[in-house]
């Protein structure tokens, strides 16, 4: 089993690991927390994968990097609708 | 720029601050997950910690290739040092200030 | 691969699952967004550790960083009474074990032979980098071929301020700063500009950009604003709103420019391309600084009425 290989699996494993606390949790930030994790294993594969030759893959990089910031515009609007929810039903 | 020339002598010396230091680090971590109160804990972590790092920025210097390297690991510890004060300063006033149900804020902490 | 190597991947490894598997698992929403915060920094070694510096500073910064303090925030707006009320869980332990594992095998071997292939794009990439202007493959890819997909990332981060401004401004009253605090906030807050401005300037030739740089500035102005001492910063602010918008505009402008003299939209013309990238750069920066502090603090209540 070469490097890439072990984190290409560890990246699936992440995933996975987030899809089943999308589905077993009802807490809204845990599961914005879960989406976080799911996205972090789809970057894993896409490191790993990036690290296939000598010099590192700049696409996957400038992908992944893109991948960051849209990961937390989406978390950050998903945050607010929560907590917005929370303080309609506290009124 | 090439100032120092890597010598086995310097090459041994590092190692012994370099296990030295993950000797604090291993302490610090045993500390804050066995000692009873939030204060003890921040005393052992932050402690070690300041102590591990610098001998780990020490040993480093030894085998460092150049004085820049050298700087900008000082700048990192000096840094670390910093924010690890402040931070236990703040935990430690919000474990004051807190005080009441312990047994919250110790979970928490 | 040595064994020692294998020892440091492996413990990384081992690390992160355990560490995700907390996070979803422990009682403690509290102790769930430290735990994930500490993932994220876990992250950004196994970044390093693929080769990816990058990525390592975009994850601590933006993915450990500004992540962490949006949870921590939202974490201090749900009431505790609806913390600690149990919820039901929606799907039994089982099917939703079931269905993640099959899912996990076929993804399994959906990569198992992917370490054997090639990608066509990295002598691609590696063929053009003398046109693209600057030295950095990653920030060649992001400013010159693929300037689109950038330009287009940015208009997701306004969007995405956008909507969060449609909602209540609901930043909860902040307690006083401690001033300990607060002298430590001064010492770090331009010594993140300083820091972001170096990795702006070093991104054409080495790891860092404009994303690295606008996730450190935010986080410095962050640091200001939640110790008071930065006033409160608001849409209506006509800086702001230039800084935000600034980001997209410049690069929409230089886009049509390029359409207009011929090179097509955003193709620089030939001998421009470094300079109007730095350009683009630079305001790209300011934008999602500026954006991201917005994002992450939130408009206080006083700003917008």
């Amino acid at each position: 089993m070469t490097q890439v290989l072990f984190y290409l699996i560890l990246g699936v494993c992440l995933w996975a690991l987030g899809l089943y606390g999308l589905l077993r949790l009802k807490e809204s930030i845990r599961r914005i927390i879960s989406v976080n994790i799911m996205g972090s294993g789809v970057f894993m594969v896409m490191v790993a994968l990036a690290a296939r030759s000598e010099d590192p893959d700049p696409v996957m990089h400038a992908l992944v990097v893109t991948g960051l910031v849209v990961a937390i515009s989406a978390t950050a609007f998903a945050l607010r609708l929560s907590v917005a929810d929370v303080q309609e039903d506290d009124q | 720029m090439g100032m120092t020339v890597i010598t086995p002598l310097l090459y041994w010396l590092s190692w012994i601050f370099l296990l030295l230091s993950a000797g604090f680090f291993i302490a610090g971590t045993v500390g804050m997950l066995r000692f009873p109160d939030i204060y003890s804990r921040l005393h052992a972590v932050t402690k070690a910690d300041t102590l591990g790092l610098g001998l780990l920025v020490i040993g480093l210097s030894l085998r460092a290739d150049d004085l820049y390297s050298v700087g900008i690991m000082i700048l990192i510890w000096l840094l670390v040092m910093g924010s690890g004060a402040t931070a236990c300063q703040l935990l430690a006033r919000y474990g004051r200030e807190s005080e009441g149900d312990t047994e919250a804020d110790d979970v928490a902490s | 691969m040595s064994l020692h190597e294998w020892m440091l991947d492996g413990t990384l490894g081992l690390l992160v699952l355990i560490l995700a598997v907390a996070v979803l698992h422990v009682r403690s929403l509290y102790i769930s967004i430290v735990l994930f915060i500490a993932f994220g920094l876990l992250l950004a070694l196994i970044w390093a550790r693929l080769g990816a510096p990058d990525l390592a500073l975009a994850e601590a910064a933006i993915g450990a960083g500004l992540t962490g303090t949006l949870l921590l925030a939202a974490y201090g707006r749900v009431s505790e009474r609806r913390r600690k009320a149990e919820e039901p869980l929606d799907w039994h332990a089982g099917p939703a074990l079931l269905l993640s594992l099959i899912i996990a095998v076929i993804l399994m071997r959906a990569v198992w032979p992917l370490p054997d292939l090639d990608s066509a794009l990295v002598p691609a990439v590696a063929d053009q980098m003398a046109q693209s202007g600057v030295g950095h493959p990653v920030t060649a890819v992001l400013l010159s071929f693929r300037a689109w997909d950038t330009l287009l990332e940015l208009l997701v981060l306004l969007l995405a301020f956008m909507a969060v401004r449609q909602l209540l401004p609901s930043l909860p009253r902040q307690p006083e700063a401690w001033p300990l605090l607060q002298a430590w906030s001064r010492l770090l807050a331009p010594l993140s500009v300083l820091i972001g401005g170096y990795l702006l300037w070093r991104g054409s030739a080495d790891p860092g950009g404009a994303f690295q740089a606008g996730a450190l500035l935010a986080a410095g102005a962050i640091l200001l604003r939640l110790t008071g001492l930065l006033p409160a910063l608001g849409w209506h602010h006509f800086w702001i709103r230039a800084l935000i918008l600034g980001g997209c505009m410049v690069f929409l402008a230089i886009g049509v420019a390029g359409y207009w003299l011929g090179t097509g939209f955003l193709g620089y013309a030939d001998g421009w391309a470094g300079p109007l990238i730095l350009l683009i750069e630079v305001f790209a920066t300011l934008s999602i600084a500026t954006t991201l502090t917005l994002l992450v603090i939130g408009e206080t209540r006083e700003v917008r009425e």
